[in-house]
């Protein structure tokens, strides 16, 4: 198994409302250095939240997110900022900043937020832009790109502030069947190169192939963790048999 | 009465009485561009206050929606004598044309400020939650984000609610602001025809308002590219 013991990101008992409806009973949840935890189960179980809230765009309102052994105190500005600045996140809405062409998304963050110096921001950007197949759309607007193309940017974006960790949020599901594999095939590479990621994702093939660990919520709640092959193959729970044997039925 | 007015039409646009009139026209156009410009500064600062969020804005937030609420329901007219007399109680020899800029400062802030915030609430909060992440600060997520990607939507009908404005600049004669309007009823008094002064107003007000208002749709034609 891959990943060292140390536990790079920790969740311990969160719990998240959005007004009065409970969306996260309690959620537990270990991410090692190296490791790629994929959170899966059906829509509205709150695999996403368990992200907004890693990313203090949800605030909690139990429990603990603890970086490196450190308590993450998320109203605090600088905590937040300590995170932020380790963490990266890709939306599964992509959202690139519609006013800025594709080299200024992803190097506005290196270069006015981190002032890194500019001709190394922009070496970096056009690698990694590279790397994600996009080296001729430099200058595109994201209304000029399709969907797998802004995800692409928005992944590069991502990459582009050396984040240790990387948070993926259903990635693909905005995307047309043949655009998803473009997409696929960026996050495959990312875990190849060892790339700690928490992902969100419908793409049972896909988590099966490149999860180290596999997560399955259901109603706020965690209702099984293991390897891929506990969870596709031999399935402990009435809850997960239930859920495993719906999707390998698609 | 036709008789009359051809009459009068030589001596109604002499040289004196045209130079009066152009003055008048500037001092309208003035008062309405240097009041709106800086209603538009103000509005700005009043939109961005309203979104701060945290109990340390509190009393900011609450006085910028109660400045809003406020003058946004109070006819135009009102704000001028309020202005007036407050000035007048607290500061006496205050040039009118100052009351007026003041007066229309007010007035527009409050109504440019709701546009803003209009022009604020249309950015998707994708957008701005994507930059929170990213550790940008209230400041970069406004002027990197939120600024560029309202001003389409905030331009327009900022513009055209400033030209409409000069017309009822014309309000400011009543406290005696030697403005359009003004000048109008002093030539009238004098003894010309209300029809050929308030004709020649009417002409200038348009004269002053058409380009502008082509200009803002103008505007609104680049902006929507």
């Amino acid at each position: 198994m891959r990943g060292d013991l140390s536990h790079h990101l920790e969740i311990k008992g969160a719990c998240a409302s959005y007004g009065r409806i409970q969306v996260l009973k309690g959620v537990d949840l270990t991410l090692g250095k190296g490791e790629v935890v994929a959170l899966i189960g059906p829509s509205g179980s709150g695999k996403s939240t368990v992200l907004r809230m890693v990313m203090g765009l949800t605030l909690s309102t139990a429990g603990e997110i603890r970086l490196d052994g450190e308590a993450v105190n998320y109203r605090n500005p600088a905590s937040l900022r300590r995170l932020r600045d380790r963490i990266a996140v890709v939306f599964q809405q992509y959202n690139l900043f519609q006013n800025m062409d594709v080299m200024r998304n992803v190097t506005i963050a290196p270069l006015k937020i981190k002032r890194r110096p500019r001709d190394q921001v922009v070496a970096d950007a056009k690698r990694v832009l590279a790397k994600v197949g996009l080296a001729d759309k430099l200058a595109a607007y994201p209304d000029e790109l399709s969907g797998g193309q802004q995800q692409r940017v928005a992944i590069a974006r991502a990459l582009c502030l050396n984040p240790e960790i990387l948070l993926l949020d259903e990635v693909t599901s905005a995307l047309d069947p043949e655009l998803v594999n473009e997409v696929l095939d960026t996050i495959r590479g990312l875990a190849a190169e060892g790339m700690t990621m928490l992902i969100v994702s419908h793409e049972m093939a896909f988590v099966r192939e490149v999860a180290t660990r596999v997560i399955l919520m259901d109603d706020g709640q965690m209702v099984e963790a293991g390897t891929p092959q506990d969870i596709f193959d031999k399935p402990q729970t009435q809850r997960a048999r239930d859920f495993v044997g719906k999707i390998l039925r698609h | 009465m036709l008789e009359r007015l051809a009459d009068e039409i030589p001596r109604f646009f002499s040289w004196s009485n045209m130079l009066l009139l152009g003055e008048a026209m500037a001092i309208t156009l003035a008062m309405t561009l240097v009041g709106c410009v800086l209603g538009f500064l103000f509005a700005f600062i009043i939109a961005f206050t309203r979104q701060v969020p945290g109990i340390l804005t509190l009393p900011f937030r609450t006085a910028a929606i109660l400045f809003v609420e406020v003058f946004r329901r109070i006819p135009f007219l009102v704000v001028l004598f309020l202005v007036l007399f407050f000035i007048q109680a607290v500061a006496q020899g205050t040039s009118l044309f100052t009351v007026a800029v003041v007066s229309i400062c007010i007035y527009s802030t409050a109504y440019i400020a709701d546009i803003i915030r209009g022009g604020f609430e249309s950015v998707a909060r994708q957008q701005i939650e994507a930059a929170q992440a990213m550790n940008f600060s209230r400041w970069q997520i406004l002027k990197s984000i939120i600024v560029p990607q309202s001003w389409p939507v905030v331009l327009p009908p900022a513009v055209a609610f400033m030209v409409g404005f000069i017309k009822d600049t014309s309000l400011v004669s009543q406290i005696g602001v030697f403005e359009l309007t003004f000048r109008g009823r002093e030539l009238n008094n004098m003894g010309f025809s209300g029809i050929l002064v308030f004709g020649t107003i009417a002409f200038l007000y348009f004269a002053i308002s058409y380009p502008l208002a082509r200009w803002g749709q103008w505007l609104e034609k680049r902006l929507a590219r």
